[in-house]
């Protein structure tokens, strides 16, 4: 694009395009999981009549979480939970019954990153709080969470809907990104409908999602 | 522009704010509380200053602080004079206010600990706006902890002589700094300002950091005093994206033009440039612009600049102190907009 080296940022329209590409790779690879669906951001509701709104985020919504004994965070379908032998679960404290998790990527226009919004909740909508989310995500993660200056979840408003969701902080993700494509893909400029699939493997894990490695493979 | 700054750090809304009815223990209930509040500030912050009025008459428990204007629990991370700027089309003086120590609607509004919770949120908006301005948040990131506290301790107490000492450390962080000193750096993006302003917007990015709040007003109201009020913060439209400035040759890229600039859904691409620059009066009724949106009111640091003022000007004179420009806009749309 130009002649400078890539800042690790992307444009709006890229994250666009990038959005269309994650969730059919993600449908294709990944068929255990809802697929990830475009949600047209109606930011003023006279905004519903315009056509051309190209702003949007990926939205999953849904995912069932529960915390099994050896620390790792297995993620099901919601309805799926079945799987997960009755007995089980009630023999287990409270930290192992499902939590769901709605997750929404957003486009940053100031950071020009995405940045990850989720929230929490118990099977009959109670609300989880912080520190309820960060005992259920992977001990891993906590303790990156905790060292890491790089990402960092803090309760923040939700860009559109106008309720308290949490974020996982976007100041940084321009410099990791840029350092994943040289190091993973040896070019100084990715192909951007890949941002976000290299994005997700890094930010995924932290909330207890993973990604299949054949999403990373280029079709 | 040292008198524009003063003018905005010495900008105060008069609040009487009362205690909600269902927090009163005692008779007769105590009378409200009358409080200057700083433009600039943030309400949480004026709680020092409430308390003594309430702390006998409340029932026991732990304070969880909250304002309410007219039914509509107040989002306290946004300045107090935008507030008021936004929810009082007719200005309201005092300002009546109504507080609350118990039951935080955390459904609707993220949890607020005091000062702290403020001087994170704003100490965040500095880094987003130095991110928008310098492509990085090198300059607050790299600010020692005690000059930003030293920072923030300027904001709460409305002190502009002390922010213009601390914010000497942010190293260039602002923007006409930028203009100033390193015009020469950005030979890439250097376009220079035409007409008016000895101070111009020249930042290494061309953004500015803007944070705008529309309301669309369905009915048309002649008196502001009809305008019907906010019942909710899903009527408001928060737009918080750079704003972009192009400039042309010969032409002043005005506040009108920054507007429909950040609000491309509103203000579509169907109007065919046609001598731009004589865009001097708001949105004219006839011909081309029929099926445009009308903006009713705009403010900014309790002021209505005109739509034809240069966009340069009202983002150094009128910013607030994290360096962001907050505008309320009230917008009315046609019914029909057809595409």
């Amino acid at each position: 694009m130009n002649e400078s080296a890539w800042d690790g940022t992307l444009s709006a329209s890229e994250f666009s395009a990038s959005a269309q590409a994650f969730a059919e790779k993600w449908k294709l690879n990944n068929p255990a999981y809802p697929p990830w669906t475009w949600v047209k951001s109606l930011e003023v509701p006279i905004f519903a009549t315009n056509q051309q709104v190209e702003e949007g985020y990926l939205s999953l919504e849904n995912v069932c979480i529960v915390k099994s004994n050896d620390d790792e965070v297995a993620s099901c379908v919601e309805g799926e939970a079945s799987l997960y032998d009755k007995e089980d679960e009630e023999s287990t404290d409270s930290a192992t019954l499902p939590y769901y998790f709605d997750f929404h990527i957003i486009y940053s226009a100031s950071f020009r990153v995405p940045v990850l919004y989720f929230r929490a909740y118990c099977s009959d909508g109670r609300s989880l709080g912080l520190n309820e989310i960060e005992s259920v995500l992977p001990a891993n993660s906590a303790k990156v969470l905790l060292e890491s200056k790089w990402t960092f979840i803090t309760q923040e408003e939700h860009p559109y809907l106008n309720r308290p969701w949490c974020k996982l902080h976007p100041c940084g993700s321009s410099d990791w990104m840029k350092l994943l494509f040289q190091a993973v893909e040896k070019v100084d400029r990715p192909a951007m409908e890949l941002y976000l699939v290299s994005w997700f493997s890094v930010v995924g894990p932290v909330i207890g999602l993973g990604i299949p490695i054949q999403m990373l493979k280029e079709p | 522009m040292k008198e524009a700054q003063e003018f905005v750090w010495m900008g105060a809304i008069p609040l009487q704010i009362h205690l909600h009815e269902s927090e009163v223990t005692t008779v007769p209930p105590p009378p409200p509380a009358l409080i200057l509040a700083p433009r600039i500030g943030y309400l949480p912050l004026l709680l020092p200053l409430i308390k003594p009025y309430f702390s006998s008459t409340l029932p026991p428990g732990v304070d969880t602080v909250w304002f309410e204007y007219k039914g509509l629990p107040l989002k306290w991370y946004i300045p107090t004079g935008v507030l008021f700027d936004l929810l009082c089309a007719e200005p309201e003086r005092p300002w009546n206010l109504t507080i609350h120590f118990r039951g935080y609607p955390s459904h609707l509004l993220i949890p607020c600990e005091g000062e702290d919770s403020v001087k994170w949120n704003f100490i965040n908006s500095l880094k987003e706006a130095d991110y928008i301005i310098n492509g990085n948040c090198k300059n607050v990131m790299h600010m020692s902890q005690s000059d930003q506290l030293e920072l923030w301790n300027s904001v709460v107490n409305a002190n502009l002589e002390a922010f213009i000492r601390s914010s000497s450390k942010l190293k260039s962080g602002t923007i006409e700094d930028d203009y100033a000193s390193k015009s020469s750096l950005s030979s890439q993006k250097s376009q220079k300002m035409i007409g008016e302003a000895d101070t111009s917007v020249q930042t290494k990015t061309g953004k500015v950091p803007v944070r705008l709040y529309v309301w669309n007003v369905s009915e048309d109201f002649g008196d502001m005093e009809d305008a019907p009020p906010i019942d909710s913060w899903d009527r408001i439209s928060y737009v918080n994206r750079p704003l972009e400035i192009h400039r042309e040759e010969g032409k002043c890229f005005t506040l009108h033009d920054a507007i429909k600039t950040l609000l491309p859904e509103l203000f579509g691409k169907k109007r065919k440039p046609k001598g731009e620059g004589n865009i001097s009066q708001p949105l004219e009724t006839g011909s081309t612009a029929d099926d445009d949106p009308e903006i009713k009111l705009l403010r900014i640091q309790g002021i209505e600049p005109k739509l034809e003022t240069p966009i340069s000007w009202v983002a150094n004179h009128l910013r607030h102190p994290e360096n962001f420009l907050h505008v309320c806009v009230y917008i009315k749309v046609p019914s029909a907009k057809s595409l």
